[in-house]
């Protein structure tokens, strides 16, 4: 342990740690931009150092030193609000303000910024140091916008890109006043290897990287009388949305959602947990199809299988793995599912075209918004889901049609494809998809109803996992990953035969699955949040009365009424798809 | 038969730019075509340093100093000098003082003061053959300490001969190499910073393309002594030539045995190899150059840790920089009581600087630690050109600053530079006249930080851009007295709050000539005049009608068409029209034209 005086006040920590860390043991709340460590499982830790508003005076050191990135010394004396050290941070947020359209009034970030809370919190009334500012072109994909412009080259982003997702788009290119992050040759998104997957900007500081916003587009639809507008929302969504209306983290806001997309005027309040289940159905039928040929000794079958919900995992591999894009079951995400569900089963049932039904999601993630705009999923140009917005953008427009959220009663789904079960729910987790397909694939397999529902060891946090689970005498191996980066690590262990073979394998994107989406209220690096909303989408699935994909009856009357049966053709049609091999740069 | 004499033709890359490559094929024919191709043999050496005079031939063994020669003069010099022994009077160099023509470098103003311990092998062996390295007790120290030293005899011995790092910081080089033999891991690095990048400073690259075997020899000792078997010199791309010799130099000394496994048979391992920077001047500063070596954008990172203890690859690194590994060799064989013996009391052995500007002799020297700016800008320096006036003297590059004349009696050191408002930095030096506005030369260091800045921190990046703007509005007259405020109140904070040296120090020439040419400064801003007449915007050119002979030269030079007038008739200047390039200033023949 380290022993050190930080504001004339003494502290022991371990050896290693921070001088921020130190001060934060203290309650000395030392400010900072560029600074962002999320938590262990995640393994991030943005160690730029670059910002230079955490500076802070060490004794017998000549400059000052960044409280974020200096190592605690034994007998160390820290002063954190000297006047040399508040003249040298008010200096520095002038020349970032100097350097940043002064947009507040405008910017998507207004409100959740932190260049803006710390030009407040230092009372930044006019910035003395003026000069030419930095411009970028601006780069619109379907899912994320770049304005660099904005961007404080706090490299956030980059290490997340290249750290934690291993995706490797974003990097510092430039010198000097021009440096800015960037892909390679500073390309749009759309030509890169970017998944969308939009953790970039789930930690950027300021308005640089946004969600592309489609909110509109859904006032649009939703003022058009022609059209018949159908909305689905995501299982993490319910567990994250109350936080933008100031609900502590983890509060479930399910039926107060559902009264508030009914008051702003969707004709049908639908849940993609139905999808989820109906997800579920099709997998689960898939792996015991490939596991019964594989346990009989057949060499073509791929083992392991993959879950395929999550569409930055799909580009992912797509672009990365080009020689695994069998493996991956071939069943559609669930919001791709809804929508084929919705346009092809719903609209007839309705007796409309599909053309006149908008189908929204309202999802956690950003790479939806890239999903629904694949061109596999729309029939003559006309897209099973057409519009994606994100939980940010849902709670926006709650605001923007004069819905007391908190006041809401709570109410139910609509039917049909309302209805879901704690299955669907657990979607919204990592280890959840792979859970309710156990629950499934399990109970089939054995022709016994499940002792017990709560596969308690296919859960947690931590980045990388695997579990046994028994199907009789067979035992199941089952590997989890969340962030692209372990994604990487076990597909490249697959890929080379390395370790115990793996039965079936659930990925997702987003560190912590759905709960942790790019499209979520921002966290600002605390990953507590993030573990909230997992507990929360447990406990909605506790309190279901079904916890079974395959007992959603909603489900089963879809499959006797339209589908037939699992990987029947209609099934097949509808509900599967196939992976494109993308360039590797 | 044996070899009678030598001609050494310089073959740095100065001097090869003047074509100093073909002047010694141009040697080797003439000699050929007599028949003496046996007996006397041209060696393109390393640099002579007096790179104003050069292209540089001397002939051993009697040491006749040819200056400024040109391929055409090689046949002259073989028929006279080497056939008659008549020496060719009108390439010799003339003492600017006396007139007189000198033959020996040893009596050049130039060369007196100077003392070789960096430079010892430049301009005297062929930097491509190991054996005459090893002539001149190459290699003897690396034998050396492998077979009477132990590792911490060598680390004891370096920090008693006071060396410190010649690449700009001044850290003593033995407790440097003592922290990184502390650490201990499997796998440690010596690595070797050839990436100079201050403008104007060239003895780096003089060393490698002179002398390249006394940096391996001397990161082979550094390895031994804090455990490092393997050696990376990360070298600047732009240096083709330093490049080609030192790989021909590590070549060689594998093929000899003193790189590779069990040098000398003592057990020990070492071998080093090259790595190429892409010509960043970030890269210069370690942890940058680091970054940069594992191929990663080259930028530095917060220290602690330092290199010693995570470094390439996160391993224990030791970085030095070429001229430091120069002087080690010679510490090991002479003693460190000799190294010691030299210089002032923090500050010991030598120091090459980079002697540029406005003085007479141009060149590379190497002098004493201790000898006064006076000594080397007048002495070794010849004084200012055109008996001009001095005005500053740069050092340090563009982190250093610029000094007076009341600092050119200060013994130069470490300490006393910085002292001073300047530093030592890799050794640059130049040498300003009244002619040189010291706003625009702070400007003109500023500007090149701000290109070379990698962007990371906020004030280097934002700060520096924004100084160099406010520097800008000066120079334009655009500027108040509360911007001057400003400016040094922002270049105090960027030394204060910047990540890495690069940032740090760059506000040095700002600061310096603020605190030393204040009243230029105010010149500039309250008067809105460039005392020197540089900047543009304040500078009027007009011609005195009583003075004007009307003789239409300045009209003709006027590149702009803004003078006009009848001959034999008082010309004017169109102020509207005039770009202010003083073509006609000094054009006018009767002081006719007055610059306000």
């Amino acid at each position: 342990m380290i022993n050190l005086n930080i504001d004339g006040k003494y502290v022991k920590v371990p050896e290693g740690s921070t001088i921020l860390e130190a001060a934060r043991q203290l309650g000395i709340d030392i400010p900072t931009l560029c600074h962002l460590k999320l938590d262990d499982n995640v393994g991030m830790v943005n160690k730029s150092a670059s910002c230079r508003v955490c500076v802070v005076e060490v004794k017998g050191r000549r400059n000052l030193a960044p409280a974020c990135a200096t190592p605690v010394a034994e007998g160390m004396e820290v002063r954190t609000n000297t006047i040399r050290v508040m003249n040298a941070r008010k200096t520095v947020l002038e020349l970032l303000l100097s350097d940043h359209p002064k947009e507040c009034l405008t910017c998507a970030k207004s409100g959740n910024c932190e260049l803006q809370d710390l030009a407040e919190r230092f009372c930044i009334r006019e910035v003395r140091y003026q000069g030419v500012q930095s411009t970028y072109k601006k780069d619109h994909s379907p899912a994320l916008e770049r304005d660099m412009d904005k961007c404080v080259m706090c490299r956030r982003c980059e290490t997340m890109c290249n750290e934690v997702q291993t995706v490797g788009v974003l990097s510092g290119v430039n010198r000097g006043f021009n440096a800015v992050v960037a892909p390679a040759f500073e390309k749009p998104l759309v030509d890169t290897v970017c998944t969308f997957c939009g953790q970039c900007a789930a930690v950027c500081p300021t308005g640089a990287l946004v969600e592309r916003d489609y909110s509109w587009r859904v006032i649009e639809a939703l003022a058009d009388p022609e059209k018949v507008v159908l909305v689905q929302t995501a299982p993490a969504v319910r567990a994250a949305l109350g936080e933008e209306f100031g609900l502590e983290p983890g509060t479930l806001v399910t039926g107060k959602m559902v009264s508030a997309l009914r008051q702003m005027g969707f004709d049908y309040v639908f849940d993609t947990d139905f999808a989820a289940d109906l997800t579920i159905m099709e997998e689960a039928s898939e792996f015991l199809d490939r596991l019964n040929r594989y346990l009989k000794g057949d060499k073509e079958v791929r083992m392991p299988i993959l879950t395929s919900c999550c569409p930055a995992w799909v580009k992912f591999f797509e672009h990365q793995f080009p020689e695994l894009l069998d493996v991956p079951s071939t069943a559609k995400s669930p919001q791709q599912m809804f929508g084929a569900v919705a346009k092809n089963f719903f609209a007839k049932k309705l007796g409309i075209p599909r053309e006149k039904m908008v189908v929204v999601s309202v999802m956690p993630c950003l790479a939806k918004k890239y999903e629904a705009s694949r061109p596999e999923f729309a029939v003559d140009g006309n897209p099973d889901v057409d519009i994606s917005i994100s939980t940010r953008e849902l709670a926006h427009l709650i605001k923007r049609c004069n819905i007391d959220f908190l006041s809401l009663p709570d109410e139910d789904f609509d039917r049909p494809l309302g209805e879901s079960t704690g299955a669907g729910v657990i979607f919204g987790t990592t280890g959840g998809v792979i859970e309710a397909a156990v629950r499934t694939a399990v109970e089939w397999a054995t022709g016994k109803p499940l002792e017990k529902v709560d596969f308690t060891e296919l859960r947690g946090m931590q980045g990388c996992r695997e579990a046994w689970v028994n199907v009789g005498d067979l035992k199941l191996h089952i590997g989890i990953a969340h962030g692209l980066g372990n994604a990487r690590r076990l597909l490249e262990a697959v890929r080379d035969g390395k370790g115990e073979m793996f039965h079936a394998i659930e990925i997702m994107a987003c560190p912590g699955g759905c709960v942790g989406g790019g499209g979520q209220p921002y966290h600002h690096g605390n990953f507590e949040i993030v573990k909230k909303r997992a507990e929360a989408i447990y406990r909605e699935d506790q309190g279901k009365p079904i916890r079974k994909s395959h007992e959603n009856p909603e489900i089963v009357k879809l499959y006797e009424e339209f589908l037939g049966k699992p990987l029947g053709e209609t099934a097949h049609h509808l509900l599967h798809t196939h992976y494109f091999k993308r360039s590797d740069v | 038969m044996a070899v009678k004499m030598h001609i050494l033709v310089c073959g740095g890359t100065g001097c090869i730019s003047s074509q100093s490559d073909r002047l010694a094929e141009a040697l080797k024919e003439a000699l050929a075509k007599r028949g003496l191709a046996e007996e006397v043999k041209v060696v393109l050496s390393g640099c002579f340093g007096f790179c104003e005079q050069g292209p540089i031939v001397k002939v051993a063994p009697d040491n006749t100093f040819y200056v400024k020669v040109t391929p055409e003069d090689a046949d002259e010099i073989v028929a006279e000098h080497i056939l008659k022994g008549r020496k060719v009077t009108r390439l010799l160099y003339k003492d600017p003082k006396t007139a007189h023509e000198v033959s020996d470098s040893k009596h050049m103003d130039f060369y007196k003061k100077q003392m070789r311990i960096a430079l010892r092998n430049c301009g005297f062996i062929d930097p491509e053959n190991v054996n005459e390295y090893i002539a001149r007790d190459g290699y003897e120290a690396l034998g050396k300490v492998l077979t009477s030293m132990k590792p911490q005899d060598v680390i004891a011995e370096v920090k008693k001969s006071g060396l410190r790092g010649r690449g700009g910081g001044g850290f003593p080089t033995g407790l440097k190499w003592e922290i990184a033999s502390r650490f201990s891991a499997d796998q440690k690095y010596v690595i070797c910073n050839a990436d100079e990048g201050d403008p104007g400073a060239f003895m780096d690259r003089s060393i490698l393309e002179g002398d390249p075997h006394s940096v391996i020899e001397a990161m082979a000792i550094c390895g031994y002594a804090i455990g490092a078997t393997k050696g990376m010199v990360y070298i600047r791309a732009e240096y083709p030539l330093a490049v080609k010799r030192l790989q021909k130099a590590i070549e060689d000394a594998r093929e000899v045995g003193l790189l590779g496994k069990d040098i000398l048979g003592s057990g020990f391992d070492f071998d080093v190899e090259l790595r190429y920077g892409a010509g960043a001047f970030v890269c210069g500063e370690e942890t940058a150059l680091i970054q940069s070596l594992e191929g990663n954008r080259g930028e530095p990172v917060s220290k602690p840790p330092f290199p010693a203890e995570r470094g390439f690859y996160g391993k224990p690194s030791n970085v030095n920089n070429v001229e430091t590994f120069a002087c080690v060799p010679p510490i090991i064989l002479k003693g460190a009581d000799w190294f010691a013996s030299i210089g002032t009391e923090k500050s010991k052995g030598t120091k090459v600087f980079a002697l540029a500007g406005k003085v007479n002799n141009v060149g590379l020297v190497e002098v004493p630690m201790g000898i006064t700016l006076r000594e080397v800008i007048y002495d070794i320096g010849g004084g200012i050109r055109d008996g001009r006036k001095f005005k500053a003297v740069q050092t340090g590059g563009p982190s250093g600053g610029c000094l007076t004349e009341k600092h050119l009696d200060t013994p130069i050191d470490f300490d006393n530079l910085l002292e001073a408002g300047s530093m030592m930095g890799s050794g640059g030096m130049i040498v300003m006249d009244e002619d040189n506005c010291m706003v625009s030369v702070a400007k003109f260091y500023l500007e090149f930080t701000v290109e070379e800045s990698c962007g990371k921190c906020t004030p280097c990046r934002v700060g520096n851009r924004r100084m160099l703007e406010m520097l800008d509005k000066i120079c334009q007259g655009k500027a108040t007295r509360d911007d001057l405020n400003r400016l040094r109140e922002l270049a105090l904070i960027i030394k204060d709050t910047s990540l890495c040296g690069l940032g740090q120090t760059a506000p040095n020439p700002v600061l310096s000539t603020l605190d030393n040419f204040f009243d230029e400064y105010l010149a500039h801003v309250e008067e809105k005049r460039c005392p020197a007449g540089k900047c543009k915007d304040l500078v009027r050119y007009v011609i005195d009608p009583e003075k004007c002979k009307g003789c239409t030269l300045c009209a003709k030079v006027c590149p702009a068409d803004a003078i006009s007038g009848k001959v034999r008739e008082p010309h004017v200047i169109d102020q509207d029209k005039c770009v202010k390039c003083g073509a006609c200033y000094t054009a006018c023949k009767f002081g006719a034209i007055s610059r306000s």
